[in-house]
């Protein structure tokens, strides 16, 4: 308990002073985090809204298959980029391997079936005399799709902040591709897995206390625009 | 205006609709009235483009329109509004606003005319409201609107007020009426209320079974029903198995249940037919048989009563014939009804309706 205690103190005391360290750690998570969740929003969504959308032979095992990989360990993500990344590999050209940018293509793959599919069952809650409405209305094709969205705009966000939350919070894919390299790939998961196993429990916690604010943030930001 | 030509519609092998065609006209409100279940729905859907037919024909003014793409113009000249009460998760407004939205009309226009059908549905001052959180009648008078607003030629309503109460459907109602008096909409609905069905439509047709069995004014379907089904699903109380036995000064006379009762029909004589004698043309008093004009008078006794709010049906019986009559509660006390006494019933020959036997399975 005391322990917690001076994590929590720890915490507030790096905030504070602007520990460099911790902000550049703070500042790498929050880059790399952003970018796969955008990257992964800009695919997810047409891509959700096109599985619901349209009539085709094997959709229904198309969307099994979706949320099955809501489980795909982060391990095996990582495991997969490393093999596309790796100099030797077929994405080996890029040269992602240890860089934030292969962490970011990481986790973006990482979150794309639970975006796709969370987008998919949010479209597919939409009552259907709203589609049917819609249609009626005269809609255009990209009309109908923006209404579509619209409608279900406060469960696709949802579908954002889970994706976002699994981002932040992953350590697998960021250790095997980032690598840990302090001032460039370090990120708060990476940083507490070495604090930890170097004893320093104290900065540990504060790190995980600083990984909870900024999605208590997030969550609370999401939480005002769902109820304006 | 618009040919419905024997449009059918099948679903894993059942035929909702089964061959209905019609001719609805220009500026008209027609009324398709029905049990529930056969076909209402699925038809408006096809003349609301949002189902094809299995075969069959729709035509808008010569036009085929049963396989329009989503964007045609076409489908921006017919409006639909559904059974269900929906609003999109967004203002009145927004709500409202939506269709001349993806008709491009811009800021200031749509804030025009917005705010001149809010002023029509009564809900000027909601524009900001959450949708969602209207009542009933009022999302869908919102629905009303948000169709009206983009000055559809053909409004298509499927049960509208279903699930409305009194005040809300009478709000519904005049609007309806309103759109189509004022601005010339042709409106095509579908109700399971009858009285709502005679209250709006200028015609109307009976569904059943997938197939309009009976089509035409309000007057011709409510007091010439052609078969039996369509006979007791507008509420004809006594309906009775019978076979014309002469013609006599003009007039049929039905022997029903060793009974003569004299009609008008040109059924000729000798065939089987039914009668159909509304409870509410038939006068009920007590006492000997007095003069009356009524060609039909019938004496028997008072098998029971049944009571529908301040009027009650009195069942009677004449040898083997029986037949409900419709009396206040009033009478009920001045003659002192009760099970037992005995009644003159009498109705006049135009009271009673002939139908031919052997015809129940459809008259179109």
């Amino acid at each position: 308990m005391t322990d917690l205690l001076t994590g929590i103190q720890t915490a507030i005391g790096l905030i504070l002073a602007a520990d460099p360290e911790v902000m550049n750690i703070t500042f790498n998570t929050l880059r790399i985090t952003f970018s796969s969740v955008l990257l992964s929003t800009i695919i997810a969504i047409p891509l959700g809204s096109a599985i619901t959308f349209r009539n085709f032979l094997g959709k229904k095992a198309l969307i099994s298959l979706i949320q099955t990989l809501y489980a795909l360990p982060t391990v095996i993500v990582g495991l997969l980029c490393y093999m596309l990344l790796s100099r030797s590999g077929p994405l080996g050209e890029l040269k992602w391997l240890f860089t934030p940018n292969g962490m970011i293509f990481g986790q973006t793959i990482l979150i794309i079936p639970i975006m796709t599919g969370l987008s998919i069952a949010a479209l597919q809650a939409i009552d259907p005399v709203i589609t049917d409405t819609i249609r009626s209305l005269g809609a255009s094709r990209l009309q109908f799709l923006k209404s579509h969205l619209r409608e279900a705009r406060f469960a696709i966000m949802a579908a954002v902040i889970v994706g976002f939350s699994r981002a932040i919070s992953e350590v697998g894919t960021a250790i095997m591709i980032g690598g840990n390299i302090k001032g460039h790939t370090r990120v708060l998961t990476t940083a507490i897995s070495l604090q930890t196993s170097m004893g320093n429990f104290n900065l540990s916690l504060a790190l995980g206390i600083i990984l909870l604010a900024i999605a208590l943030i997030i969550n609370l930001f999401m939480g005002i625009v769902q109820n304006r | 205006m618009i040919d419905i030509r024997n449009i059918t519609k099948e679903f894993d092998g059942n035929y909702v609709l089964a061959g209905v065609s019609e001719t609805i006209r220009k500026g008209e409100i027609f009324a398709i009235i029905g049990p529930s279940g056969q076909g209402k729905t699925t038809l408006l859907r096809i003349l609301g483009l949002l189902e094809r037919p299995t075969s069959g024909q729709v035509l808008l003014e010569g036009r085929s329109i049963i396989h329009l793409s989503d964007n045609d113009p076409v489908r921006r000249r017919i409006g639909m509004v559904f059974q269900n009460h929906i609003a999109f998760k967004d203002s009145v407004y927004n709500n409202i606003a939506i269709g001349l939205r993806y008709r491009r009309f811009g800021k200031d226009e749509i804030k025009k005319k917005l705010l001149q059908k809010l002023d029509e549905i009564g809900l000027t001052g909601y524009e900001n409201r959450k949708a969602t959180t209207l009542s009933g009648g009022e999302k869908q008078r919102v629905s009303l609107a948000r169709v009206m607003i983009t000055g559809p030629d053909i409004l298509i309503l499927d049960e509208p007020t279903a699930n409305l109460d009194p005040v809300s459907t009478e709000v519904i109602e005049n609007l309806i009426r309103y759109y189509n008096k004022e601005l010339g909409t042709t409106v095509i609905m579908s109700t399971h209320d009858l009285v709502q069905g005679q209250r709006l439509a200028d015609r109307v047709a009976v569904m059943m079974n997938g197939r309009f069995i009976q089509s035409g004014t309000i007057f011709d379907v409510f007091t010439r029903p052609c078969s039996v089904d369509v006979a007791k699903f507008i509420g004809i109380g006594n309906i009775l198995p019978g076979k014309i036995i002469r013609k006599e000064n003009g007039l049929s006379v039905i022997l029903t249940h060793d009974i003569e009762i004299h009609a008008i029909s040109d059924i000729p004589e000798g065939t089987m037919v039914r009668l159909a004698i509304r409870p509410e043309e038939i006068t009920l008093y007590t006492g000997p048989a007095q003069l009356s004009s009524a060609r039909n008078v019938i004496s028997g006794t008072v098998t029971d009563i049944r009571p529908f709010g301040i009027i009650s049906l009195i069942g009677v019986k004449s040898g083997d014939l029986n037949l409900s009559a419709q009396v206040t509660w009033q009478s009920i006390n001045e003659l002192d009804l009760k099970p037992g006494i005995q009644v003159v019933l009498s109705f006049k020959a135009p009271s009673v309706h002939i139908m031919q036997e052997g015809n129940h399975h459809g008259c179109l």
